[in-house]
């Protein structure tokens, strides 16, 4: 799936949704040798790299982090910076993103449209995606932004994509459960894997859409159906339970964020997510009254924006963050970085149940590796929580497979 | 063997909490200059920024994206409705700064004491068929209770102002701060980073370039033909046929408008204004940390025309705007571009000045 195609950076090239009048391309792009270097210097979103943490860096662009490294570094360092052509990383991915206009989806385009691993992104809804395009295509960043509107659109939006993340959906209201959302967002998600089956069935497909515990295992189903399922490239993105994590343990333990790493192994909703707390990097101990009042917390943190928002919506701007950030690794992983580790709600043999979040280790192909070593050595608590929630992502799960088998896929 | 690992935790955890140090360190250095320790709880050295009108179109990007710099330690979210929701959500992103909610006007003066930078989105957008000078009459109002507020509490903090349309509210802003004898040229910026980054981007398409390679200085103002890109001045130097010049000329003054109406009433540039507002935030907060060579367009106080505020490129510092940049040679059509702007922009600047001393 090496799928490094330099024809993706030409800029001329005429296509759908292409807006207004524009000059003939007259002067050919320069061709970019960059050597296809490891992209240890670009770190994206704070990923854990290696199970530790790596210096979180920016979207900013050269200056930025080169100022960034900077702080770290001698003044000396700093005078050496210069130019930096040999270390950006060639923007080489294209990006589709199902459900643009939304409120996650705005946001989450904004930062894709920052990576430099990008050269081009697709932005497909069912309607406002025009104007999110042409607001997004005046950055200057390099990767292409073209809309699809509609349905019939949709085929062409997934073309040649690498990773397909779809936030489509609709959000919760105060009192709801991720669950109840279901009826709506399930038939959402079937349509939309069904055209990524047809069109790009060699993607890493990102599900953000809830409930998540439901919704990876109805694209799952579907993509069966078709013939093209690769459990390898089939995520729920649990993510930002895992920013969530860091963040509360650092809140609540004093600790730098950027050195703060919790697991979060399970399911996306209420007591199915599951911090391994007892395996915080850097190691802290937690009374017993911590890891209740942290995992309670993690574990509601959704419903807790979901309630501040009083009905104006869900987590959207922390969202866009995390899925920017599995976006980023799932593209290092693609681009050959062999240290790429997140957390991912997948197809799993770690339990007795068919999906499973847990740390993964991230390729070229996809999911490289489970890492197990997380289910072992877990504290009481953790093993107890860990058996309560099995039968409520049981339910979930088969909830999501019935669905599908209730009525197949067009073919 | 439990025992042991727990003793070895509560070990480790308390050498880690050596590593942190508390909230109370304030070391004053020996030329009597205090060195305030921004460290909040889970914070990192760095300075204090403010949105005000975080919960709109373009502050809950901006706000994303300035809760991911690393430069910032407390980020204060300041809006008249639905802060806390917005600083919810943003408060469980993993990052170092400290994000705090204020809400209502009740509240503007507790968001705004002990900021080092002011980013001031607040306001209504424009329509199809609007100017940003239509948005005059709201965002006036709103932009002098805001500055009132900086006036009396944080004074000192670097203003990057917004708010459409930007030609008036910068010279609102500066009468305001005039009347409170709070005004400091350097410290009051009007926002023309996204007139830079469209024009990056046309002309790096046009020319098959790398967009991030590219730089236009535009100078001027902030609508229409008052934003003046100078094409003759471009790096990489670059030579444009006279169609070019036209089309990427025409393309960058009305870049807002373009979204305006992809937009058809949604709203106007929300993202690319907050990834061009944070490029020029970034940019300010490693002047204020001590960076050299940090040059910016923007629109300032300013002598390089004859027009009491104007936009080129200013380098900044720790005092704000430390040198403006003179406009350097111009070809014939940005001579007659530059006539053409100073007329328009004398006006609104006028209209901006008059509002306050009404």
């Amino acid at each position: 799936m090496a799928a490094t195609s330099a024809t993706t950076f030409s800029i001329g090239s005429v296509s759908v949704g292409s807006r207004g009048s524009r000059l003939p391309q007259t002067k050919p792009s320069a061709a970019r040798f960059a050597s296809r270097n490891s992209l240890t210097s670009f770190s994206g979103l704070k990923a854990a790299t290696s199970m530790s943490c790596e210096t979180e860096a920016t979207f900013f662009g050269k200056e930025s982090s080169a100022a960034l490294r900077g702080s770290f570094a001698t003044k000396a360092q700093k005078a050496n910076q210069g130019s930096r052509h040999g270390l950006q990383p060639v923007a080489s991915y294209k990006v589709a993103i199902l459900g643009a206009g939304g409120g996650i989806g705005q946001p989450l385009a904004l930062l894709i449209k920052m990576s430099p691993l990008v050269s081009a992104l697709n932005l497909y809804d069912i309607a406002n995606v025009k104007g999110v395009a042409a607001d997004l295509s005046h950055c200057n960043t390099p990767s292409q932004v073209l809309d699809f509107t509609g349905p019939s659109e949709l085929g062409n939006c997934l073309k040649g994509v690498n990773v397909v993340v779809i936030p489509a959906g609709v959000p919760r209201k105060p009192g709801m459960t991720r669950d109840d959302l279901f009826n709506i967002n399930a038939n959402i998600v079937k349509t939309l894997v069904e055209a990524v089956a047809d069109n790009c069935p060699d993607a890493f497909i990102h599900i953000i859409s809830n409930p998540v515990n439901s919704t990876v295992p109805i694209a799952a189903e579907v993509l069966k159906q078709k013939g093209v399922y690769n459990p390898k490239k089939l995520f729920g993105v649990t993510t930002l339970d895992v920013v969530r994590a860091n963040t509360f343990v650092a809140q609540k333990k004093n600790l730098k964020l950027i050195d703060v790493d919790v697991p979060v192994v399970g399911g996306h909703a209420g007591i199915t997510i599951l911090p391994l707390l007892s395996k915080t990097k850097p190691s802290v101990s937690f009374t017993d009254e911590e890891v209740e009042q942290l995992t309670v917390r993690i574990q509601n943190a959704g419903t807790e924006v979901v309630e501040a928002k009083a009905g104006a919506g869900s987590a959207t701007l922390s969202m866009a963050y995390a899925a920017a950030r599995f976006v980023e690794s799932s593209l290092r992983a693609l681009d050959g970085d062999g240290d790429v580790y997140e957390c991912s709600f997948v197809q799993s043999d770690l339990t007795d149940l068919p999906f499973f979040a847990s740390r993964i280790k991230l390729g070229r192909n996809g999911v490289e590796a489970l890492i197990p070593s997380d289910l072992t050595g877990l504290s009481e608590y953790e093993e107890k929580a860990l058996e309560a929630l099995k039968p409520e992502l049981k339910a979930s799960i088969d909830k999501g497979i019935a669905f599908v088998q209730k009525q197949p896929v067009t073919a | 063997m439990e025992a042991n690992n727990s003793q070895v935790n509560q070990r480790i955890a308390t050498i880690a909490a050596h590593l942190n140090p508390s909230n109370n360190s304030q070391t004053v250095g020996p030329l009597g200059l205090e060195r305030r320790d921004c460290r909040a709880k889970g914070g990192s050295a760095g300075f204090k920024v403010a949105i005000l009108g975080a919960a709109g179109g373009i502050g809950q990007p901006l706000a994303m994206l300035m809760k991911m710099n690393p430069l910032v330690s407390v980020l204060h979210l300041y809006d008249v409705v639905n802060t806390p929701g917005v600083t919810a959500d943003i408060s469980h992103m993993d990052t170092g700064a400290v994000v705090r909610g204020f809400l209502g006007q009740q509240q503007l003066e507790e968001a705004l004491i002990g900021m080092d930078l002011v980013i001031i989105p607040a306001g209504v957008p424009r329509k199809p068929g609007m100017t940003r000078d239509d948005l005059f009459n709201i965002n006036a109002g709103i932009v002098k209770t805001l500055c009132e507020g900086i006036a009396k509490c944080c004074p000192k903090a670097i203003v990057n102002l917004i708010s459409n349309p930007v030609n008036s509210t910068v010279p609102i802003a500066a009468e305001v701060f005039k009347k409170a004898g709070t005004f400091d040229p350097k410290r009051l910026l009007g926002i023309t980073m996204l007139d830079v980054v469209r024009a990056n981007t046309f002309v790096a398409e046009v020319l098959g370039l790398e967009p991030r390679e590219v730089d236009v200085p535009v100078v001027g103002g902030h609508a229409g033909v008052t934003i003046l890109p100078l094409l003759s001045q471009v790096k990489p130097p670059c030579s444009f046929t006279p169609k070019e010049i036209d089309y990427l000329t025409d393309r960058i003054q009305n870049g807002g408008t373009e979204v305006v109406e992809a937009k058809a009433g949604a709203g106007s540039a929300t993202l690319s204004m907050a990834y061009a507002a944070v490029k020029f935030a970034d940019a300010c907060l490693r002047g204020l940390r001590g960076d050299a060579g940090i040059v910016e367009c923007a629109y300032v106080a300013s002598h390089v025309t004859e027009l009491p505020f104007f936009a080129s490129k200013v380098r900044l510092g720790r005092s704000g705007v430390e040198e403006i940049h003179p406009l350097g040679l111009l070809n014939e059509y940005e001579r007659v571009g530059l006539e053409k702007a100073k007329k328009e922009l004398a006006v609104s600047i006028q209209k901006g000045v008059s509002f306050v001393n009404k």
